[in-house]
């Protein structure tokens, strides 16, 4: 027999997306149902590289990533564990003059926005990152930037939103989405229809099919980064590391294992991605080259994720224009897992007050479906 | 026609030799990829260079097995393109990564025989981290390669037809057996004795064994439950329980194992589909008779798809190349197929008495204390695996691995797997097949930082 549930809100994906705005409604007080296919902070939330870094982001990210640094400060009080995160400061790599003259450029800007960057040069460079290779010149370094283990924080959001009562459904696949005029209705296989005022498309990479079913196609595609790990080493890399212009990111956990990044894995299927030999070669010579303590090293496993990726790199997070109470989060190329918290207070905002304080004009849907302006929420979610 | 054909086999024990033999035979030329430096696998093992240890003593009533494998794979030796001492350690998409004296390489096929043979089955008990304590395949691959033991006095423990077969290579080598301690109870051995049968020589050579140790006044114990490695810096001795009575010996070295368990990550990586197999309690690639897996022109064969021990390997080994012959269009003895075939069903019926005779203990789960290690690459407790189920919810293998990281350091879960999976089971008390397997991630083995400056071009032709 078919279960019937009724609930204010819905939510599609329990990624860190998905599973931060239900901790947030629940926080409001609002019902909430979330809906994931597989368990929660399984995908890109839960396999990503763990940086949690506003630097380099699009300036119209960063009041959306400030909101974020606060609520991770919170982590323990929030979801119950410290999620290893820590603010080792992200440090920004220039290999050549215009990388350098770049990262200035971002520094005036992300000024204006407050964030606080100081490029280390020279003689002080070499000083307090000795372990870097050679063809590191320089950096942008944002002191409070940081990591976290993506494994323990994005199921701890699902697992504190339970807590504090959200119906929280792993392993159920939203099959079907239809809207009736005037609640959202979910199938979930024959196990499964939910009703619900407001429905979240919180699917990752997957959501692109929700915002066509309402008439909002975007041109979403998915992307599959690189991930490996070496096995435990001494402690030497005290800070997050990027580099300008990309290619390699790393990161040492206090296990001692490095978790280095950089280039593109591939799809097998529609929801699992692999890595690619050829990335993993070329990550791995850059990884030697900028970080001569891992010449020695050995690469115990990597990995892949699905993320989707919108043509201007910036996601889409706020009101259908076509469908009330529909709302989309989605697209964070690469970069959602710090943003990720911000966002999910964000949706709850927006289903209980049809509006955020916080700036994400920037984000909607209509850059890709020309509409004019975003649908008005439905009425005011009940408390 | 058989010129566009380039067929690999990866592992060249009794199982992966006996392919080649029979590829070659048929004409082709295949590539024959092992990790180790010499062929023959792990039971037929060669010594390095310069050892000069007679077969004999080697290999005892296996020596003429062992010769004629190795014999074998010697006369086809100018007809395969051997690589020894290359790690495949990562499969896709018709290529296989290699890793050889620190170079990698891409080798492509059209058909893959993957006889990967297996390791032990490792079932902790407190003290098994301590220095001095190891498998019996790990005790056994010390003493056949290098000739050296692992210990001067040393206790065997676990289950399986390998506890006897090592105790005695030991005592034969000149070690001191301290002692022999199957947990399995003696009335199992009686019981699953007349399916044994079927094999009577095998059978003879376990009663030989036994009583061979028993001659020499071995303590030999069944039912036994291992309660503690004593010793810190290096093992100094051996608790167990018998009954009600807790007993010790002295040692300076305990190999234990509790049968073995099959190698399959690259099938798993090459997305052959997996299925329980309730006698190896294992998640195994799914093939036919004759070793076809779901993935078209990739076979299984051997240790690697299933524990059946040696003869049972170089039977599958070339049963899996004939069908690769077939698949490919070209005659085959289809009465030798068939024959192999009725073969392998005469030992896999003597394998399920073997289950009988030396169960894995059914009580370990429960019985596993809170702050034993389970996973001792990244030492994540038995405890932690309980919490995680208990208070995150864990009940399949892969999100345990993410909550917890078991599995998750240099070994990738070959070792602690099982155990996990086990513990897993009982936490959530359910089967072991309810709690699902570790999805297998490149590298299989790993993998040097360095090697990316030595990436050849990829390989074609022969
Ligand atoms: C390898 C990798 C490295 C990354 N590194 C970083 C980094 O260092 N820093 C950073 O900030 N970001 C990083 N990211 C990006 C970040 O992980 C993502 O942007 C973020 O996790 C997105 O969260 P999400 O909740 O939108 O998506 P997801 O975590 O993908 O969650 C979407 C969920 O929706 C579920 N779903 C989809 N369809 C359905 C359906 N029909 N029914 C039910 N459920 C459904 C999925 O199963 C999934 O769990 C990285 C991503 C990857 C893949």
């Amino acid at each position: 027999m078919i279960e019937r549930l009724v609930t204010p809100v819905a939510i599609v994906g329990g990624g860190i997306v998905g599973a931060s705005a239900a901790l947030a409604l629940r926080r409001m007080g609002l019902a909430v149902v979330l809906l994931e296919r597989d368990f929660c902070g399984s995908r890109s939330s839960g396999v990503n590289y763990g940086g949690v870094r506003r630097q380099g982001r699009p300036m119209a990210q960063l009041p959306l990533a400030e909101r974020a640094h606060r609520i991770w400060a919170r982590l323990p009080e929030l979801i119950g564990i410290d999620g290893e995160y820590v603010r080792s400061g992200h440090l920004k790599l220039a290999r050549s003059e215009e990388d350098l003259a770049s990262l200035e450029a971002y520094r005036e800007r992300a000024r204006e926005h407050g964030l606080d960057l100081e490029i280390v040069a020279g003689h002080a460079f070499r000083a307090r990152y000795p372990w870097l290779g050679q063809r590191a010149l320089a950096g942008s370094l944002s002191p409070e930037d940081g990591h976290a283990n993506p494994r323990l924080v994005s199921p701890a959001f699902a697992r504190a939103a339970a807590r504090l009562g959200a119906d929280v459904r792993e392993q159920t696949r939203v099959d079907e989405v239809a809207h009736d005029g005037r609640d959202f209705v979910l199938r979930c296989g024959d196990r499964l229809e939910v009703r619900a005022r407001f429905l979240l498309n919180c699917a990752g990479a997957w959501a692109g099919a929700i915002a066509e079913r309402f008439g909002e196609p975007v041109p979403m595609t998915s992307g599959h980064p690189n991930m490996a790990v070496t096995e435990p080493l001494p402690l030497f890399m005290d800070v997050n590391i990027g580099v300008e212009g990309g290619g390699i990111y790393g990161r040492q956990v206090a296990r001692g294992n490095c978790v280095i990044g950089g280039g593109q894995g591939y799809g097998l299927d529609a929801e699992r991605a692999r890595p690619a030999r050829e990335a993993i070669f070329a990550l791995l010579v850059q990884a030697a080259e900028l970080f001569p303590e891992l010449r020695h090293a050995h690469v115990i496993r990597s990995w892949s994720g699905t993320e989707g990726y919108l043509p201007d790199r910036d996601p889409v997070i706020g009101f259908s224009t076509t469908t009330p109470g529909l709302v989309h989060a989605f697209g964070f190329a690469g970069a959602g897992f710090q943003i990720g918290p911000a966002v999910g207070e964000v949706l709850a905002e927006l289903v209980r007050d049809g509006a955020t304080p916080t700036p994400i004009a920037a984000f909607s849907i209509t850059r890709f479906t020309g509409a004019e302006r975003a649908a008005q929420p439905a009425a005011a979610a009940p408390r | 026609m058989t010129a566009s054909i380039r067929p690999v086999v990866v592992g060249a024990g009794p199982a992966g030799v006996r392919a080649a033999q029979t590829l070659v035979a048929a004409g082709l030329r295949p590539v024959v990829v092992d990790e180790a430096p010499a062929w023959g696998g792990q039971i037929y093992r060669q010594q390095p260079p310069g050892f000069t240890r007679p077969k004999r003593a080697l290999y005892g009533f296996e020596v003429t097995r062992a010769k004629a494998v190795h014999a074998a794979m010697a006369a086809i030796r100018d007809r395969v393109d051997y690589r020894p001492h290359t790690l495949v350690w990562n499969a896709e998409g018709e290529r296989l990564d290699l890793l050889s004296d620190g170079r990698a390489a891409t080798l492509t096929y059209t058909h893959l025989i993957l006889a990967t043979g297996a390791t032990d089955r490792v079932l902790p008990f407190p003290g098994w981290t301590t220095p001095g304590v190891y498998t019996l395949g790990g005790a056994q691959v010390a003493l056949k390669f290098q000739g050296c033991g692992i210990g001067r006095r040393v206790a065997f423990l676990g289950t399986g037809p390998l506890l006897y077969l090592v105790a005695y290579q030991y005592a034969r080598a000149g070690a001191a057996v301290a002692a022999v301690l199957d947990t399995a109870p003696f009335t199992a051995k009686l019981q699953a004795a007349p399916g044994m049968l079927r094999l009577p020589a095998v059978f003879a050579k376990g009663l030989w064994y036994l009583a061979w140790l028993k001659a020499r006044g071995i303590p030999v114990r069944s039912g036994v439950r291992p309660l503690q490695v004593e010793g810190e810096a290096r093992a100094t001795g051996l608790l167990w329980r018998e009954g009600t009575r807790e007993r010790r010996v002295a040692c300076d070295a305990v190999a234990f194992g509790y049968g073995l368990r099959s190698e399959t990550q690259l099938a798993d990586l090459l997305g052959c589909r997996f299925a329980f197999d309730a006698l190896d309690r294992a998640y195994l690639p799914v093939r036919d008779a004759a070793g076809r897996t779901s993935v078209p022109h990739v076979y299984v064969a051997g240790d690697g798809a299933g524990v059946m021990g040696a003869d049972a390997a170089e039977r599958a080994g070339e049963r899996a190349a004939l069908a690769l012959l077939q698949d490919i269009g070209t005659a085959v003895d289809g009465a030798r197929a068939l024959h192999l075939e009725r073969e392998l069903g005469r030992i896999q019926g003597f394998r399920r008495a073997l289950e009988r005779a030396f169960p894995v203990p059914a009580d370990w789960a429960a019985n596993v204390p809170d702050d034993l290690v389970i996973c001792r690459c990244e030492e994540v407790r038995a405890g932690e695996l309980r919490a995680a189920t208990r208070e995150a919810g864990a009940r399949e293998m892969n999100r345990l691995k993410a909550l917890t990281r078991v599995g998750m350091g240099r070994c990738q879960g070959r070792m602690c797997g099982t155990a996990a999976a086990e513990i897993l089971a009982q936490a959530c008390d359910t089967a072991p097949e309810a709690v699902g397997r570790l999805r297998g991630q490149p590298p299989v083995k790993p993998l040097p930082v360095a090697l990316a400056r030595h990436v050849e071009p990829e390989e074609v032709g022969r």
